[in-house]
């Protein structure tokens, strides 16, 4: 009974996601939102505001620094997680 | 992998390798800004050379040439160098990570010191992306006991177990 009643939730909640697919943009439809708006100010100013010709590298580093400030301390955070866990010098001496 | 793996073949391969990958992961965080690439590339390049030298040598080879207590002075120094570029920038009344400010250090334009500002930054990932990737390896490896395995192998004697 309670697999039955999961099916038929999982193809009801399927289904109206496939029917909200159709109000999205097609594939590398030019006029979506996502490329009418940020991406071309982007891509018209990289080399006039920072004269990186990267724009990727302006993008990552200049304008969404916040981001890679914070993915950076996430493998900070990451490798001392790791060191704090694992990391058993013998009878407690301090490693070198 | 921490055992002394002794094949000249490998270690002859890793000796003409490691000092090009390093050379390598240098430009290609020095080439961020024009081509693919930046400090997280970069990074990880940096410490492939280094647990290169851990798989062809042993451990002690490799934390011989990067101390883990140098590793995990880096692993901050990169989050520090970040903030730090970051955080000038608001001593001349600007935004945080607003590098356009730091043309009033380096006596440069705005447009040159955002340039300037990102080639610090990069540097900041790809010293501590390094340090982690590293300090990451060698602590899963060993599972943390680090030369301890390597001593424990050599007083049992079975250097062929691979740990």
């Amino acid at each position: 009974m309670n697999k039955v009643s999961a099916l038929i939730i999982s193809v009801i909640v399927g289904l109206l996601l496939v029917y909200s697919e159709s109000e999205f943009p097609k594939w590398s439809d030019p006029n979506q939102p996502a490329s009418l708006h940020v991406s071309p100010r982007y891509i018209e100013k990289t080399v006039e505001e920072t004269k990186v010709p990267n724009a990727v590298t302006s993008v990552l580093a200049d304008y969404r620094g916040y981001d890679t400030m914070f993915e950076t301390s996430v493998i900070f955070t990451a490798g001392v997680a790791v060191m704090m866990l694992l990391r058993r010098p013998k009878n407690g001496k301090r490693p070198q | 992998m921490v055992r002394d793996l002794n094949d000249i073949i490998v270690r002859t391969g890793a000796r003409i390798l490691i000092p090009f990958m390093q050379i390598y992961s240098l430009y290609v965080y020095a080439h961020g800004h024009i081509s693919p690439g930046g400090g997280f590339q970069g990074g990880c390049i940096m410490a492939a050379s280094f647990i290169l030298l851990a798989v062809a040598y042993n451990l002690h080879e490799s934390k011989r040439r990067l101390k883990e207590k140098r590793n995990a002075i880096f692993c901050s120094l990169g989050v520090f160098i970040f903030a730090a570029t970051g955080l000038v920038p608001v001593l001349f009344a600007g935004n945080f990570l607003d590098y356009g400010k730091w043309s009033k250090v380096l006596f440069t334009d705005p447009i040159m010191a955002r340039y300037y500002g990102m080639a610090f930054i990069e540097l900041g990932v790809q010293i501590t992306v390094m340090a982690a990737m590293v300090s990451i390896f060698l602590d899963l490896v060993t599972a943390g006991k680090h030369e301890e395995v390597f001593e424990e192998e050599k007083i049992n004697g079975d250097n062929g177990r691979q740990v």
